[in-house]
């Protein structure tokens, strides 16, 4: 079976709105982590957050959306606009049925939530959005997404925290092997509110330092846990590309795997998916001239990543850009798999920011400081989500 | 968009689970809905007076009584307490060893953990109080709460799953497409087992008070045994539900090989959105047909073989219209000789746990030859102009079954069961 194409991309981060913003930030070394000013941190142990600076939503959306939208659907309607743009597609010039919309998702519109929470707690039922019913729950990217786009093909949904930015371009190449003939897949998340903070604050895995440059720091010595963020990215996924279009790659392989129980004796299951991604692309672990890594920032689980990627492809050069931006949930892996996409175009691996000293007993060729130079035709992107989920996906230059 | 190359790997299912209003397990699930009983009844979780539909099918489920240790119970939300119930029912009904690396898991749920959500909301916010809400009150499976994906990782540590896992949360059709998921995975080869299903629990405040903001639910809140009452000319919105059912889906020739009990080939499956509103409907039902018609070609099966369909059926004014329609355009003069009919009219609505808890009533019609009836359905809406099995349960063989989906966000569904394949 052929491996479809990628041939848009729409992305918000917070180092960049836009493919080209962001991917200069990111080879730059840019950090977009700052304190969190879409809500006051007084009194919580986490203040420092990778948002999305700049982003207006009435400047892209019609008043009509607002009041029914959560911030993350805003930023997703916006990074599909921009998807579609990049590839030169119309939707309404495609055949009816045979363009759909699959999204990857966290935790839903939080925010809305929150706020529909407070108005019926607070001041009773009848104060409560009439948008309630959709606006915060796991499926209102995609379809919101299919309803602004006119897209009546196929619909998805996938939630498995992190590793769903991946999943969703599994997904999406299944539909297309079923006979459609694009898909617009992604993951963009936002949960920047009290009450989605002190959620967050329940994993544990916060770092609680306040130096922007010092918070989140994957793989390093001094790693105490991982700095959230915002935003994502939404991609267009055809099978062919079309006469006079760009292919920035294609997804030529996907594999997910589940960890067991903590305290179970049983041995994780991360190696396992990037050797299934793997040769569900036909590749030789060789082949690969990058990873990028998960990165979790929590000292048990970044070994545990290193232990992984050491035993496939023993030295290989890996990378972490999610270190200046934080970790997005769902977003974080779309927004790897656009960074992969560009360091293949552009034959450059972007750096890890921040990150300057090894922890010990991770024993990875960890590209830090500037980039680096080099031809790349086959990129891992490995993503892992809260609750043993591990995803990878290998793409190939087209 | 027919898919015509039929999947190597056919998809059987092996094990059901059901964990429904009305009595707990696949048998108290059948006897409830082929003797065309009715689980729904006025919110007995809390005091629904301030809300404008009080009624809902409640489980009556102790976690503890159903194999739960203490510290599952207090970890999982209650949507996650079903899904492993129920998966276990399914495992032990199949019989199977669970192979770690071969097996993996898809559980649709809507709404995931709102309900526990809502509650230590209510602690943290100090009753609405607090919008700056204080992480110190906060219990440590606030974080599971928070990622849904959480309720999959429980059945996928219990089940002893190591293969692909995922939550599939496509709203109402969640419970279809989170099997449509389980059966992508083994045609593709991702594993040769999938522990597929679906769960919700959303009986809360901020539930009802969402769809009372719309009028989605009934208010008929004097007659809560019948206020369910889909096709029905008197309908006025659905019945809030809670409820979750769980298959295991086995690539066919594995199960062969063990010589496992097959209900049935899950033989097609498609979804489409509609792309024209949230919470709306396009009155001619098209989307849906598309869903359906794509459904039945992928199982090379004429409209003509369908013997029974499952209908979404929720019993508002807009849906039952838009899926009669629908049905009529993909199985045209058939479609009147079809019996067809809504189980919602007796467990209410579970928004995406219902999917699946209607494929557990198709398997479970095709193996006592046994239709459930659509209940409380006295005078049909003459627009909803089908064979609904009107309030008793009938006797008939159903090798071939439809059953849909349709839910917010414009997601339609369709899958097709074939137990002749089998």
């Amino acid at each position: 079976m052929s491996a479809p194409h990628v041939t848009g991309i729409g992305l918000l981060a917070p180092t960049g709105m836009g493919v080209e913003q962001y991917w200069s930030a990111t080879l730059a070394g840019a950090c977009g982590i700052g304190k969190v000013t879409r809500f006051d941190t007084a009194g919580y142990p986490a203040v420092l957050a990778g948002e999305v600076d700049g982003f207006e939503a009435r400047e892209h959306l019609s008043s009509r959306m607002l009041p029914q939208t959560d911030h993350m659907t805003r930023m997703a309607l916006v990074a599909s606009d921009w998807a579609l743009a990049d590839a030169g597609v119309k939707p309404d010039e495609l055949p009816d049925f045979a363009a759909g919309v699959v999204t990857a998702s966290s935790a839903g519109g939080f925010e809305f939530g929150h706020r529909e929470l407070e108005a019926l707690w607070s001041k009773g039922s009848d104060h409560v959005s009439a948008y309630q019913s959709f606006a915060w729950f796991y499926a209102v990217n995609t379809g919101q997404i299919s309803i602004r786009q006119g897209l009546r093909g196929p619909g998805g949904v996938v939630v498995t925290e992190q590793s769903g930015g991946l999943d969703v371009l599994a997904m999406a190449r299944r539909r297309l092997r079923d006979g459609a003939e694009l898909m617009l897949a992604g993951g963009v998340d936002s949960g920047l509110c009290p009450w989605g903070w002190v959620a967050q604050i329940a994993s544990d895995r916060l770092s609680y330092r306040d130096d922007p440059a010092r918070a989140y720091l994957p793989f390093d010595t001094d790693a105490t846990g991982f700095v959230p963020g915002e935003g994502g990215a939404i991609l267009v996924v055809e099978n062919d590309v079309r006469p006079g279009a760009r292919s920035y790659g294609t997804i030529a392989g996907h594999a997910s795997t589940f960890d067991p129980p903590a305290g179970s004796g049983r041995p994780g299951t991360l190696r396992r998916a990037i050797e299934n991604a793997l040769a569900d692309a036909g590749a030789d672990a060789a082949e690969v001239d990058v990873v990028f890594a998960d990165a979790a920032g929590v000292p048990e689980l970044d070994r545990a990543e290193a232990v992984a990627i050491t035993e496939v492809f023993g030295p290989v050069p890996v990378t972490a850009p999610k270190a200046g931006v934080g970790r997005l949930y769902s977003g974080g892996a779309s927004l790897d798999v656009v960074a992969a996409l560009l360091a293949i175009r552009d034959e450059v691996v972007p750096p890890t920011p921040n990150v300057a000293r090894l922890a010990p007993g991770i024993d990875l060729d960890l590209v830090v400081g500037r980039p680096r130079h080099k031809k790349i035709r086959t990129a891992l992107v490995v993503a892992r989500g809260y609750g043993g989920y591990n995803s990878a996906v290998v793409l190939r230059a087209s | 968009m027919d898919n015509s190359a039929r999947p190597a790997r056919r998809v059987v299912v092996t094990g059901i689970g059901v964990v429904a209003p009305g009595g707990t397990g696949r048998a108290a699930f059948w006897d409830l809905i082929s003797n065309g009983r009715t689980a729904t009844r006025r919110i007995t979780f809390f005091d629904p007076s301030p809300f404008r539909s009080q009624v809902a099918a409640e489980c009556d489920f102790d976690p503890i009584e159903r194999g739960l240790t203490p510290r599952q119970a207090r970890r999982m939300d209650r949507a996650a307490q079903f899904a492993v119930v129920a998966a276990r029912e399914a495992v032990t009904d199949s019989g199977l060893a669970v192979d770690p690396a071969r097996t993996g898991v898809a559980v649709g749920s809507a709404v995931g953990c709102t309900t526990g959500l809502e509650q230590e909301y209510s602690v943290v916010s100090d009753s609405g109080r607090k919008w700056h809400v204080d992480n110190n009150y906060a219990v440590p499976q606030l974080f599971d709460y928070y990622v849904p994906s959480s309720i999959s990782s429980e059945v996928a540590w219990d089940v002893g799953a190591e293969g692909p896992v995922a939550l599939i949360s496509t709203g109402c059709t969640s419970g279809l497409d989170a099997v449509g998921h389980g059966r992508d995975v083994i045609a593709e080869g991702g594993a040769d087992v999938v522990i597929a299903g679906a769960t919700d629990a959303p009986i809360s405040p901020i539930t009802l008070a969402c769809f009372d903001a719309i009028k989605a639910t009934t208010n008929r809140n004097d007659e809560p045994h019948t206020a369910s009452r889909p096709f029905d000319r008197s309908r006025n919105g659905f019945v809030l539900a809670e409820a979750a059912a769980v298959f295991v889906l086995e690539e066919r020739e594995h199960a062969r090989r063990r010589g496992a009990r097959i209900y049935a080939e899950i033989s097609g499956f498609a979804t489409r959105c509609n792309a024209f509103h949230m919470t709306g409907l396009r009155p001619d039902g098209r989307e849906m047909a598309e869903a359906i018609r794509v459904a039945l070609a992928q199982g090379r099966i004429a409209p003509t073989e369908v013997d029974y369909v499952n209908a979404h059926g929720s019993g508002t004014k807009q849906n039952d219209r838009h899926e009669t329609a629908a049905v009529k355009i993909t199985l045209g003069e058939h479609a009147y000789r079809t019996p067809m009919s809504s189980i919602k009219s007796m467990i209410g609505h579970s928004l995406g746990a219902i999917g699946s808890v209607e494929i557990a009533a198709c398997l479970l019609a095709m193996e006592h030859d046994v239709l459930p009836p659509t209940a409380n359905l006295h005078e049909p809406d003459p627009e909803c102009d089908l064979d609904y099995i009107p309030l008793v349960a009938r006797e008939k063989r159903a090798d071939v079954v439809l059953t849909v989906g349709s839910g917010f966000g414009g997601f339609q569904s369709a899958m097709v069961l074939d137990r002749r394949s089998a």
